[in-house]
């Protein structure tokens, strides 16, 4: 349950914007996990449950944008692929490819919040 | 973005690794100033990393003096099977995290006396999910799966293996014992991670491990000895 400590630091990120901006209440987080992150999208929800509590997130909403893996292989190096992962399979040769452009992130893109 | 409720939209755009990221990137330049290899092994509890940093210190420590920093939930039993063969080893007990991050690291270094160290091994949590999104701040990441844990293990836990610069199949004394298809676990392996070298070596019987010690000989960085 590694996801417990990640959105630990989403929302401390979230709750320093939100006071930096005078912010009272956190009305959404929205959070982008790409298919390599290595992260669980509902145990994410979970964590979220249990740690908003308390904070000025409390009772706000999370919404998850998951991001396929994007690679590329050397047999057509100009062209992108995108993939669920984790074995990524070129559509062109099928061979695996070790390239992988994007997929594991686990971004905090933005918020809504209430200010007074 | 003001809407009449008073609600606004605040884009971020910000990495929630963003600080450990950050941590793990001063252990990197520290490492690297002092011309030490920090190696990060992964893998399922069991898998024998402790077997093969006894190993690995009984043979290269004189010539490569080296400590380990071992995260654990609980127990320094670790530290002490790895204490024998004169090497300094930290133990971290994490309690009920399930992985190091790079702060846990980077206060693990402030005992060591970096300046005498060729290699920092980071012994891992044994977890093949939760350790694989930290980075520790390692120049080499080195998964470990036995031939006990069966040939799909990579398929079914590819984090691990994915990230790694090299793979290491250990327990290899026991393949023929437990029936180990090699060729199977191998194709597996290259799938999830084409680009990673594979090793099989065995702690008990030393097959294999001369190919390990001259792995590491060969990642050890150029020296500036600055801590």
């Amino acid at each position: 349950m590694h996801e417990l400590s990640l959105m630990e630091s989403a929302l401390r990120i979230a709750t320093e914007h939100a006071a930096a901006s005078g912010a009272t209440r956190i009305v959404s987080l929205t959070l982008r996990v790409g298919a390599l992150s290595g992260v669980v999208p509902e145990a994410l929800e979970f964590a979220f449950d249990v740690l908003r509590e308390g904070t000025a997130a409390e009772g706000a909403e999370l919404h998850i944008q998951q991001e396929p893996v994007r690679a590329r292989c050397p047999c057509s190096p100009d062209e992108l692929f995108e993939t669920s992962g984790p074995v990524c399979l070129c559509p062109r040769c099928s061979e695996p490819t070790a390239d992988i452009v994007a997929g594991r992130e686990m971004d905090l893109v933005s918020m809504e919040v209430e200010t007074p | 973005m003001i809407s009449p409720a008073g609600i606004r939209t605040i884009s971020i755009q910000e990495a929630v690794h963003g600080k450990n990221l950050a941590v793990a990137h001063e252990n990197r330049e520290r490492f690297g100033r002092c011309g030490i290899l920090a190696a990060n092994l992964l893998s399922s509890p069991g898998a024998g990393k402790t077997a093969l940093l006894e190993a690995t210190l009984r043979d290269t420590h004189v010539s490569m003096p080296s400590a380990v920093i071992v995260g654990d939930l609980q127990t320094d039993n670790d530290a002490r099977r790895l204490g024998r063969w004169g090497a300094t080893a930290i133990q971290v007990t994490t309690g009920d995290i399930c992985h190091l991050d790079a702060g846990m690291v980077q206060r693990a270094m402030a005992e060591l006396d970096l300046s005498s160290l060729s290699v920092v091994y980071l012994e891992n949590v044994g977890n093949l999910v939760c350790p694989t999104s930290f980075d520790l701040g390692e120049s080499l990441r080195v998964a470990l799966v036995s031939v006990t844990e069966g040939e799909d293990k990579p398929l079914k836990y590819p984090g691990a293996f994915k990230w790694a610069d090299l793979i290491l199949v250990t327990k290899i004394d026991l393949a023929a014992a437990v029936g180990f298809d090699r060729d199977t676990a191998i194709t597996n392996l290259k799938r999830v991670s084409p680009a990673a070298r594979i090793l099989e070596v065995s702690s008990r019987s030393g097959a294999g491990m001369e190919q390990w010690y001259e792995t590491l000989r060969g990642r050890l960085p150029a020296r500036e000895r600055k801590p």
